[in-house]
This record gives structure tokens, sequence and C-alpha cells, in this order.
């Protein structure tokens, strides 16, 4: 871990800035955003495996509350980007576009970092509450909860593809200028959201980690081995399984918080369910309830991906089919169980 | 109207009256008129021969407008390619090409000449021709064409036409300067079957630049109003009928979408998220038959659906099969890893499916005893394809209820579904009644795909987009239940149906789905729970 956080606090951003560009130790901006990318992406598979590896909870959703966190963060982005576009009003150019005179009631405050940064956890948070509270209480588990999550964000991505909805439709938010005042063109601000998004990381890693190796963690494989035995011990499932969906669905909102402003766009694309069922490859990939093993799993999916997407688009699909199928026939504990056997053996 | 006109129109028809002259008996005096070099007097000819009411003036016109009528040693002669003729006697002329002198025809003559065209077609012999120039001459007409239209009326019989004359005369008169005409007008239109109509009167209430409304008059106004309400009043039925009609074709498409799922997710428990691409290979058999006949047998086209309905069920029940063999049998009783294999197997079969035939659509035909529809009155109008899927859908669902009721495979799997190991010892070969049932709810699909191969785009994503829907249909029905998946993909249909005029498509679809989600809270089982102590697996 330390050598995690010397590569990516230190030695990443200095061979960014401080190497000149021509030398072969020098990061581009290319692979910084490809870092923070996949850290977020990280983070995400963390969400993941907390809830799906440790309460056996699958959500095929969560890639709905990845994108609330960005959407609200790249409200805040709007507008910073100010006066500065193409038709030099306040209003984003899609609001001018579509004959508003001004923001929608829903689009106060956004100016504020503080308020954004709230909202970042409050939406995903909220939503995550409301949806689990009668979910929970219904007892609706197993493939249904995975069917009626998907539905969900299908149905929040239908709602964003409206121009009405005043997310900027189809396109979403694209072309942001700057954060907190700092330019996102520059390689200093890129370097330090990097840096930021592997603070989080680390942090969401510490934090999943305690919460896992608690009591409470304990309480959560028991539920997701044998629910009702659980409950017939007196205690209350309802309330742990709340607990970590809401803090799985925070965590996807803050990882979507960090990668709109590195990534530079978010549109309702993010939300549709294709996307929510990949993230569960990669923990699977990596290894269901090891943590570390399902952020990796996310690094190594999406690198596979932007290796494929460049050297042989027209594979990429069938590589992750071969994947989903692979894995969850043959490595049911990912590649995390690999290594562990092959502990166990020697 | 001004006594100039008035006078103008008397003449005119006193002009009708006094020459209804025989056919080719065109005024030679107004058709070498045609060929004058001044754009007035080519009007003004033009109008003569309108007002003659000959339609042998409209092939004259037509050559006009696509500049074959020119200029011989001073005779006016159509060229065409079989030779030149003389316009009015229509005597064939040798004509060397370097002899010609073209016509100039600029836009206002063309202008003329199509509404000279659209009236002089008012009075073809054939009804549907007339029917044809009436449609035009009611989408748009000007003051000059009311007279024709006035002695059209008078002697039409067709009852279509003369609805469409009456509303086009309405129209002109709509535009006249005294009030009472207009009223008159707004009167008549409110009998209009037109859909046109409703606009046109809209129009006059609406407020102009000024302030003003469109119509100066109240009295019009107030008429027009109620013309509308009555219009709106006598469509309502019609419409109501139709989205009807259209809920229950959707829900016909989300069932034969579905009711493949309904099986497999339904009766044997498999999250089957490669569904969808079971459609899509269902659609592009289609789209191979049809590629078939239309290369080796043209003459039997319209029929390559009869043959594409056994093709599909074939080419979607043996992937299925191929699947349930090679990958979910080993995944029996863990049902998140099922969905993750099956979504791998959906994004190979698609992209599969694109290396194969492009990420294009392609394109499936309606066989012409599908294309066309029949009108419900009003502009709603009811496409045969979609009231074939309606019944197709009814068939299929017959035929799998016979097949589980009424057939020892049937059986098994009813067997099976309620109870694995009970069914196993008392010697039912369950590994088989597996895949048999797989491929039973795949070669479905494949069904429902070639339903959506004759309504829709046939593409890589097909299966992609239908999804979630079939999960929402199963779901809501409540799982192992035919009579459920029948009851809410219908009802879903409807809904969405009705739905759609107040909120829009995408609103009514959001709406939907969030009623499930907010549904299967209440009742976790679906519609139709299965009774029975099978609630905690």
């Amino acid at each position: 871990m330390a050598v995690f956080a010397a590569i990516v606090f230190v030695a990443i951003p200095l061979l960014r800035l401080a190497v000149p560009p021509d030398h072969p130790l020098h990061v581009s901006d290319y692979y910084l955003l490809l870092l923070g990318k996949f850290m977020c992406y990280a983070m995400v598979a963390l969400a993941m495996d907390l809830i799906w590896g440790y309460a056996g909870i699958l959500s095929l959703g969560h890639g709905l509350f990845f994108a609330l966190g960005g959407y609200s963060m790249g409200m805040y982005l709007m507008r910073e980007i100010g006066t500065e576009g193409q038709y030099g009003s306040h209003l984003p150019d899609y609001m001018v576009f579509l004959d508003w005179k001004e923001f929608p009631w829903y689009w106060a405050g956004s100016e504020y970092f503080a308020l954004a940064v709230l909202k970042v956890l409050l939406v995903p948070g909220l939503l995550a509450f409301v949806f689990g509270w009668f979910a929970f209480r219904s007892r609706i588990k197993g493939v249904y909860f995975s069917i009626i999550t998907q539905a969900l964000t299908f149905a929040f991505m239908l709602l964003f593809f409206r121009n009405d909805t005043g997310f900027g439709g189809n396109n979403g938010f694209t072309d942001f200028k700057r954060i907190l005042g700092f330019s996102l063109a520059e390689p200093g601000t890129k370097a330090a959201l990097m840096a930021t998004t592997g603070l989080f990381l680390l942090l969401a890693l510490l934090a999943c980690r305690y919460i896992v190796s608690s009591k409470f963690g304990r309480v959560l494989a028991a539920i997701r081995d044998a629910e009702s035995r659980t409950m017939f011990c007196g205690y209350n499932t309802r309330h742990y399984k709340l607990f970590v969906w809401v803090f799985s669905a925070v965590l996807c909102g803050i990882a979507g918080a960090l990668y709109v402003p590195q990534v530079g766009i978010i549109n309702p694309g993010e939300m549709s369910p294709a996307n929510s069922i990949e993230i569960a490859i990669w923990t699977a990939v990596g290894g269901r309830g090891t943590l570390i093993g399902a952020a990796a799993g996310a690094g190594i999916v999406n690198g596979a991906k932007s290796w494929f997407t460049m050297a042989f688009p027209e594979f990429w699909l069938y590589f992750l089919g071969a994947l989903f199928i692979v894995v969850t026939l043959y490595l049911p504990r990912g590649l995390a169980g690999l290594f562990a056997r092959r502990r166990d053996a020697a | 109207m001004t006594r100039n006109g008035c006078w103008k129109t008397i003449l005119a028809l006193l002009c009708f009256l006094g020459v209804m002259p025989a056919a080719h008996a065109l005024d030679p005096a107004a058709v070498r008129q045609l060929a004058a070099e001044d754009g007035d007097a080519k009007l003004a000819a033009i109008n003569r021969l309108v007002t003659e009411g000959d339609v042998a003036a409209i092939p004259l016109f037509q050559a006009m407008q696509d500049d074959a009528l020119q200029i011989f040693i001073g005779r006016v002669v159509i060229v065409a390619e079989d030779g030149t003729k003389d316009a009015v006697t229509g005597e064939v002329l040798d004509a060397p090409p370097d002899q010609l002198e073209s016509i100039i025809v600029n836009n206002r003559i063309r202008g003329a000449l199509d509404s000279a065209i659209a009236s002089l077609r008012l009075a073809a012999p054939d009804p549907r021709e007339r029917l044809a120039a009436a449609t035009a001459v009611a989408a748009d007409a000007g003051e000059e064409m009311l007279p024709l239209i006035e002695r059209a009326l008078a002697k039409e019989t067709d009852p279509g036409v003369k609805a469409l004359l009456v509303q086009a005369g309405a129209a002109i008169a709509l535009k006249s300067p005294e009030a009472a005409r207009r009223l008159q007008a707004v009167q008549l239109l409110a009998q209009s079957e037109n859909p046109q109509t409703k606009l046109m009167l809209a129009a006059l209430l609406e407020k102009n630049a000024e302030g003003g409304f469109a119509e100066p008059d109240a009295g019009v106004r107030e008429a027009a109003q109620k013309a509308i309400s009555e219009i709106d009043s006598r469509a309502l039925v019609p419409q109501v009928l139709g989205t009807l009609f259209y809920g229950l074709s959707l829900g016909s498409v989300l069932l034969l979408a579905a009711l493949g799922l309904a099986i497999t997710f339904g009766l044997m428990g498999i999250i089957n998220m490669a569904h969808g691409e079971m459609l899509m290979i269902g659609a592009y058999t289609t789209y191979m038959v049809q590629w078939l006949f239309r290369n080796y047998f043209p003459s039997a086209f319209d029929a390559y659906v009869i043959v594409a309905v056994p093709a599909a069920f074939l080419v979607a029940a043996l992937v299925g099969i191929a699947i349930e063999r090679s990958v979910i049998r080993h995944l029996y009783g863990r049902p998140l890893e099922t969905l993750l294999t099956t979504w791998g197997i959906s994004l190979i079969l698609i992209q599969l499916v694109r290396t194969i035939f492009g990420a294009q659509n392609v394109e499936v035909e309606n066989p012409a005893w599908m294309s066309g529809g029949f009108s419900l009155g009003g502009d709603v109008v009811l496409p045969y394809n979609r009231v074939m899927i309606v019944f197709f859908a009814a068939f299929v669902v017959f035929l799998v209820w016979l097949f589980l009721s009424r057939t020892r495979l049937g059986l098994y799997v009813r067997a099976v579904t309620q109870n694995r190991q009970m069914a196993d010892c008392m010697g039912i070969p369950t590994p088989r009644v597996d895949w048999m049932t797989f491929g039973l709810g795949s070669g479905i699909a494949g069904l429902g795909g070639v339903a959506l191969s004759q309504i829709g785009n046939v593409g890589p994503d097909l299966g992609q987009s239908y999804i979630v829907d079939s999960f929402m249909v199963v779901v809501l029905g409540g799982v192992g239940q035919l009579a459920g998946t029948v009851i809410a993909a219908i009802g879903l249909g409807e809904v969405n149906k009705f739905l759609e005029p107040f909120t829009g498509a995408v609103l009514g679809k959001i709406f939907v789905l969030a009623f499930i989600i907010l549904f299967i809270q209440k009742r976790p089982q679906g519609l139709f729970a299965m009774k029975g102590r099978t609630a905690d697996s």
C-alpha cells in the first residue's frame, strides 16, 4: 500500500510535471488520464464487491449511482464555465439551445463547490436509501433485486436522455473549463486530480476493509450465506443490508464525481444497463469478497479494454463475452482466488 | 367579392355551359398562345384552357411542365421519345431536333400549370384520379380555383371526392373578406373528416403579431371553436379504439418477446440475459429467408414469412440448446452466475452478427398482404402487419398452452419445475427436459423475432432494447404463470399507449417502469403468485 501511495502521489505526478516530454520516463496526459479513470473504476468495483462479495446482493444498477455522482459534479463544472460557452450566455449551451431563460429550480446553488460535494454524497445516497428501504422491507432479494435495479437504472437513463429533464439530454455535460478556478487543461490540475482519486481510492479501500473485518462485516457474510438463519439469531438483517447498500452507492457517487473532471464528459450512456453489468464482471474477474482483488479486476479488465479497442476493436466484445463465461465457469473466486490457491499449494 | 371578380366567374361559368367540348377539341388559338413570348399571355392561355375544362389539356400542360412542349415551324408540338406530335390534332410530324424551338417556362407559369393540371384532373372520368386531384386541391388551393371546384362539385357523384371538394371550397371561402361567407365555410368544415381541417380552423383562433386574432369576426371565431370541438368529439371513438388497438399491438410484441423468457426464467429459473439475442437471431433468420426467396423464388416472395416462422423457431432453438448444453447446465442453482455468463454470451452473439451481417440495420420487407392497413375513421389507421402480429401472438400463446398442458413433455416440464429431485426420482430424465425446455423457450423468442422484423428495424442491437421490457413483463406477471405473462404484457402495452398522449412516449415508459418497481415492492411474487410452500428457496 505504501508502494501504491508512493507511485500515485509522488512518482507519477513528478514524472508528468518535472520530466521533459521527450524523456523515456515521461508520463503523457493519456496515461495520466487512464490511470485516473482506472482508479475511479476500482472504487466502483470496491463498492460492488462490498455488496456483492460480502452481502450477496448483486446490483445491476451501480452505474446509476456512479453517473448521479458524476452529474452532481458536472453541474458544478458547467457553472464554472461561466460565460465562456459557445453562445456567451451564463446558461450552458444546451439550455440556450432549448431557449431557456434561466436555470431550473434544481440547479439552485450548483455554483458552490461545497454544495456540489454535498450533492455527490447525498443524491446517490438518498436514492439508494429510499430504494433500499422499500426493497429490503419487501424482502426482495437475489435475481429479483438485480432485475429491478436494472430497471431503475434503465428508467433513469431514459429520463436523462430527455432534453427537457435539464441535464443536456443525449450529450450530457461536456466542454468543462476549470475546477475551483484551476484550468482543467493544465497538467498540474490533471496530476492533482489523479492524485486525489488515488487518495480517495486508498481511503475507500481502508474503509471497506474496516467494515468487512469488523463484527458488522461478519454479520454481512452471515446474511450472504444464510439470511433466514441470521434473522432468527436476532439480527435485523434489513438494517445491515441497508447500511452497506447506501455506503456502496455513496462510494460509487464519489467515484463518479472524481471521474467527470478528469474525463471531461458525463452523459446518460453511463446509466445504460450494459455498463452496470460490466461493473459486476470487473469484480468477478478480480475475485469476489477480496476487496483488493476487485479493485485490481477493474484495472485489468479496463486495461484490456483500452488495449483491445485500440489494437482489435472488433474483438473486444468477443473477449469481454468470453471473460464473463470463463470467469464464472472456471474461476469462481477470480484472479485473487488463483493466487490464493497457489499460496495454499506452496 | 368584387364586381369585376363576379363578372369573371359568371363569364367562366357561361364558358363551361356553352362549350362542353368533345375530346381533342382544344381551342387551337389558346394552344398557340401557350407558345407566346410574353408570360402574361401564356398565363391567359392556360386559364382559357382550364376554363374550357377539357381533360385533353392535361397531357399538354404536363408536357409544358417537362419542357416537352416546343415550337416547330410555327406549330405547337409535343416532343416525346416516340416522335413529335401536333399539340392540337395529335398528328405525327417528322421534325428534326435542330428545327425545334423550346418554350420558356418560368416558375410563375409552372405554378399555374400545377394548379391547372389539378383542377382539370378533378373532371377526370376515373374516380380514383378525381380523389387524388381533390386531395391535392384540398391541401392547397387559391381563390382562382373556386369556380372549378364548384363546377366539379355539381357533377361529382363519389362521396369521398365530394367531401374533399366541399372542404376545398370551404377552405378557399375561409379567406373571403365577407364574414358571412367565412361563417358558412366554418360550418361546412365542421363536417369534414380530414385531419387537416382542424389545423385550418385552429389557425383562425390564433393571435397574429399585432395581438388581434387571425379571424377578426367574433361570431366566426365562436363557430370555429364549436366546429373544432365537434370534430374532436366525432374523432373520439375511433381514437380510443385506435389507442386500444395500438396498446394491444404493443402488448402482443411484448408478449412475444417475453413468452420465451417466461418459460426459461419463469419455469426453469434461468436468468437468460441472452434472451434478447434469441429475438435478434429470429429476426435475422427472417432476413435470410427473405433473401433466399428474393433471389431464388421471387414469384413466391409473399410467402416468405410463412417459411420464416418455422425456420426462425428452429435456428433460435438450436442456438438455445447449444448454449444450454455448453454453459448453462453447469450453473443450475447459481442464478447470479447464470446471469453474468449469459450476458457474456449475448455480447458474443451481438458481435458475431455484426461480423457476419455488418453493424448496419438490414432491411426486412413486409410481404404485400401485410402492408397497408384499414381506416377506423378519422386519421386512425390500423396497419395490417400489426393486426397480424396480434393474431400471431394469440396463436403462439395457444401453442405454448397446448404444449404445457396437453403433451407428455409439457407434463415433465411442470414436474421438474415443481420439484426437480422428486421428478428425477420418478424417472423423468431431467437433463433432457432441461435442454428441450430451454430450446423451446429460445425457439419461441425466435418466433418473436419474426414478428419484430415485420414492424421495426433489424440490427445487431435489436435484442438489447427488449431485454429489460421482457424481464419486467415476466416479473410483473408472476414467475411460472403463463396467464400472468399474457395479462402483464397486454396490460403494460395498453397502459403505455394510453399514457403516451399525456406524457409523451419516453416519460410514459419511465412511469411504467417506476410503477413496476413500486408494484414489485408490494407484491414480490408478481400479479399471480404461485401458491404453496415455495416462498423461500
